[in-house]
């Protein structure tokens, strides 16, 4: 029993030892057929891959469906990698040394070596290998599909856009409330006065709830014809909402002489944005473009109502904002 | 006896004998611009751990809670969970103000070593092959800083981060085409956001950025090593070798004393000088805005372009292409850094150099790279003073629009102004071999019929 097994030891230490005299063992396969199956492989990879994306964008994308065109992509990846690893490369025994974590002699000439012979042994992992063009197509296929496949949940973060950045709670019958629901009434203001309004029952942090009040005497006016009676008593209210970036317009410049300063105007604090009061939210200076979205007043009863919706989309400017309103 | 027995353990173990000897010889170029690179290193680690003692107390959470805290003027107002939580870490937890702010003061000085570190590197040339992979690698961390820093403020939920949290989507709806998706990707809807996009931005902030910056950090240290440093010119220094002080023993102790200094002037700013009072800004709500609001500095470039910028969108029909905070939000920038990334190639085309340097230049040495890069420095500083204007106006009442009209005459003229100054002077440096920090240029004697050529300025 004991000599058996020093006769296997020997065995093996020879044949170790004859490797070492070859110094790479190449065989090469050329076998086109199994080149021809890596290339399927990779494709049907590619193709189960776009087929998550496509399950994925479905409404209601079934979990089992999901995992199982996935995990398809990925098999098929492996299948391919594995086939072409023993039928399509070369199939070769390589002995190297092991380092003696000591300080490898290196000089440029040597260097130049090492970039050659990196070049060099990584040309000959594909010695042998025919369809090199279809390979690397189908490589190229499979990564696009599963690339797409591993990006595609990153829509998962948001919601699509759809109508969502255009969501106001503001048509005509909703009511104006302060910051604790109270009804806000036209008597509240005064001439030169603004205060924040909220639409009543809505949520106030949505961005499209909060609009800023204001007072001027009537006679200033100067709105555009259409909106003739938006603003009753000469009280106007405008989306809160900076069309700039989105920040609040916190500031009212009303002039108390009005012959030497510019007219009544809303100033955004962020980038100075300003709008013009009396004529409906004009943009006169600043880096804004749309003019601040107004909102038809009418008084019912003393109390400020929406008499239709905002004249615009609120917050910053998208590629669609324009389309609305 | 004992090192060496420790030594021979780990070597026999793991061959890193060798390694360690040459790291223990690594040799350093002493000079003080070399400094700020370390600086830089030294307070990414002192956020690192400030911020995963702050960690433990934040709840990242936009669940509106009343306030009952210790705080008295902010007592029965609705605030966030995660405004309420900072308040309470400010006022609360010992030291936990401290913490907060050695946080915010090491985030500030971070990116401005970084910023230091990046124009040392740019003026001397270091960016040169062999070093521009590392260069690159350089700037990425610094665009991962400044969004990791704004992300971080942005965090606490108090009336100025949400300021520039409402800023940052519009900027993000302003991509053309994509931007109304984007936006809604990363906030999981409109502004200001699905419930959990706070969980996202403290998952972005403590995990995905650090991780990265101390990925792309220890490359950097890698590729610094690997070529060995730079250095500048000198007696018996030359491309082929690099003079200096061994790593061990001196520069160890110098470098760990720097980082104890930092420490230092970190833990002293954290707990002398107040910063960003959260407590004062209030809650944010989408409808609260407040006057004067300046964003931390590394920003004020970006809140600078956006307030020069006129008042114009790209449209075609009734489609916006390009919304009007995209040029000051990302184009700008995007100009900026793409300089920057660029310059190597750059340079390289433009003078056909494509050797590997060792030796550093002064600025001097290399009047045009240094005119152009003091151009678009200029550039950015400008824009950045512009974000500062509204200051101005309150503090000294130079007429807001006055100024802005002022600031976009100088965006055009101060580059073109200092490119040309700055190559006339360092022209005139170099033929004169002065040193303009030190006495005269007396010293340097010139030899009939030897060529002058520019010596070290140390001596
Ligand atoms: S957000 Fe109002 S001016 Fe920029």
């Amino acid at each position: 029993m004991r000599n058996l097994w020093r006769w296997i030891v020997a065995g093996l230490v020879l044949r170790l030892s004859k490797k070492r005299e070859v110094h790479r063992e190449v065989d090469l396969p050329a076998d086109p057929g199994a080149e021809t199956w890596t290339a399927a492989l990779l494709f049907a990879a590619a193709l189960a891959g776009l087929a998550f994306v496509a399950i994925y964008a479905f409404d209601d994308a079934d979990t089992q469906l999901l995992g199982l065109s996935i995990a398809a992509a990925l098999a098929l990846i492996a299948a391919a990698l594995i086939l072409a690893a023993v039928r399509v490369v070369p199939q070769e025994t390589l002995e190297e040394e092991r380092p003696r974590f000591a300080d490898p002699y290196r000089d440029e000439e040597n260097r130049e070596d090492a970039v050659e012979g990196a070049a060099l042994s990584f040309r000959e992992g594909t010695d042998g290998v025919t369809r090199r063009r279809l390979l690397g197509a189908a490589g190229a296929a499979a990564g696009v599909g599963l690339g797409a496949a591993a990006l595609a949940p990153l829509a998962s973060l948001g919601p699509a856009v759809g109508d969502r950045l255009a969501a106001s709670p503001w048509k005509a019958g909703v009511h104006l409330v302060d910051e604790n629901d109270l009804p806000v009434k036209a008597s509240d203001l005064e001439v030169g006065s603004f205060l924040t309004a909220f639409a009543k029952g809505a949520d106030k942090g949505e961005l499209a709830t909060p609009l800023v009040v204001v007072r001027v005497k009537p006679e200033e006016l100067e709105l555009p014809a259409e909106r003739a009676d938006w603003a009753p008593e000469g009280i106007l209210a405008f989306s809160k909402i900076c069309t700039h970036a989105q920040c609040a317009i916190s500031l009212f410049r009303y002039p108390l002489f009005a012959e030497r300063s510019p007219g009544p105007a809303l100033v955004c604090p962020c980038h100075y944005s300003t709008f013009d009061v009396l004529d409906g939210g004009e943009r006169i200076f600043g880096p804004a473009v749309r003019p601040l979205p107004q909102l038809p007043l009418r008084i019912e009863a003393g109390e400020l109502v929406a008499a239709g919706p905002l004249s615009g989309a609120v917050g910053a400017s998208w590629s669609r904002v324009r389309e609305e309103g | 006896m004992t090192t060496r027995r420790v030594f021979r353990f780990l070597d026999s173990r793991t061959g890193g004998g060798s390694v360690l000897g040459k790291a223990l010889r690594y040799v350093f170029p002493d000079h003080w611009t070399f400094l700020f690179g370390e600086i830089a290193m030294y307070t990414f680690l002192i956020l690192v751990a400030t911020g995963t003692y702050l960690a433990l107390f934040y709840e990242p959470s936009t669940a509106q809670v009343v306030y009952h805290g210790a705080y008295a003027p902010l007592r029965g107002q609705e605030m966030s969970t995660a405004y309420a939580s900072a308040v309470d870490l400010s006022f609360e937890v010992q030291a936990g103000l401290l913490i907060r702010q050695v946080h915010h003061w090491a985030a500030d000085v971070f990116l401005a070593a970084i910023t230091v570190h990046l124009m040392r590197i740019f003026f001397t040339g270091a960016f040169r092959k062999p070093r521009d992979v590392n260069y690159y690698v350089g700037l990425t961390m610094l665009v991962l800083a400044v969004v990791e820093g704004y992300v971080g403020y942005s965090l606490l939920d108090d009336l100025l981060s949400g300021m520039g949290l409402a800023i940052g989507n519009a900027v993000a709806l302003s991509v053309p085409v994509i931007g109304g998706q984007l936006g809604s990707l990363i906030w999981g809807g409109r502004f200001p956001g699905a419930p959990n996009f706070f969980g996202r931005l403290f998952f972005v902030h403590v995990f995905v950025l650090p991780i990265l910056i101390a990925t792309l950090m220890a490359v950097h240290l890698v590729l610094i090593a690997t070529p060995r440093h730079t250095q500048f010119r000198g007696r018996g220094r030359g491309e082929r070798n690099v003079l200096g002080t061994p790593m061990w023993p001196a520069y160890a102790l110098r470098s760990l004393g720097l980082f104890f200094a930092t420490t230092a002037v970190l833990f002293a700013l954290g707990g002398l000088v107040q910063i960003n009072p959260i407590w004062q800004w209030g809650p944010y709500e989408p409808w609260l805005g407040t006057n004067g609001a300046q964003p931390d500095w590394y920003l004020g470039w970006l809140i600078g372009a956006l307030r020069l910028m006129p008042s114009f969108d790209v449209v075609i029909g009734n489609y916006t292409l390009v919304p009007n905070p995209f040029w000051g939000g990302v184009a700008f920038p995007g100009l900026i850094f793409g300089f920057l990334y660029l310059w190597p190639t750059i340079e390289r085309r433009w003078t056909g150099d494509r050797r590997a340097h060792n030796l550093l230049d002064r600025p001097r040495d290399n009047p045009t790279r240094t005119a152009v890069g003091a151009a678009v420095f200029s550039l950015v500083a400008t824009v950045f003073f512009a974000g500062a204007a509204d200051r101005a106006f309150v503090q000294f009442g130079v007429p807001y629009e006055d100024q802005l009209w002022g600031y976009r005459a100088l965006t055009v003229l101060a580059p073109i102004v200092v490119f040309f100054l700055t190559r006339a002077l360092a022209r005139r440096l170099r033929e004169s071999g002065a040193h303009p920090a030190r006495d005269s240029g007396a010293r340097l004697v010139e030899r009939p019929g030897a060529i002058s050529r520019p010596t070290s300025g140390r001596s």
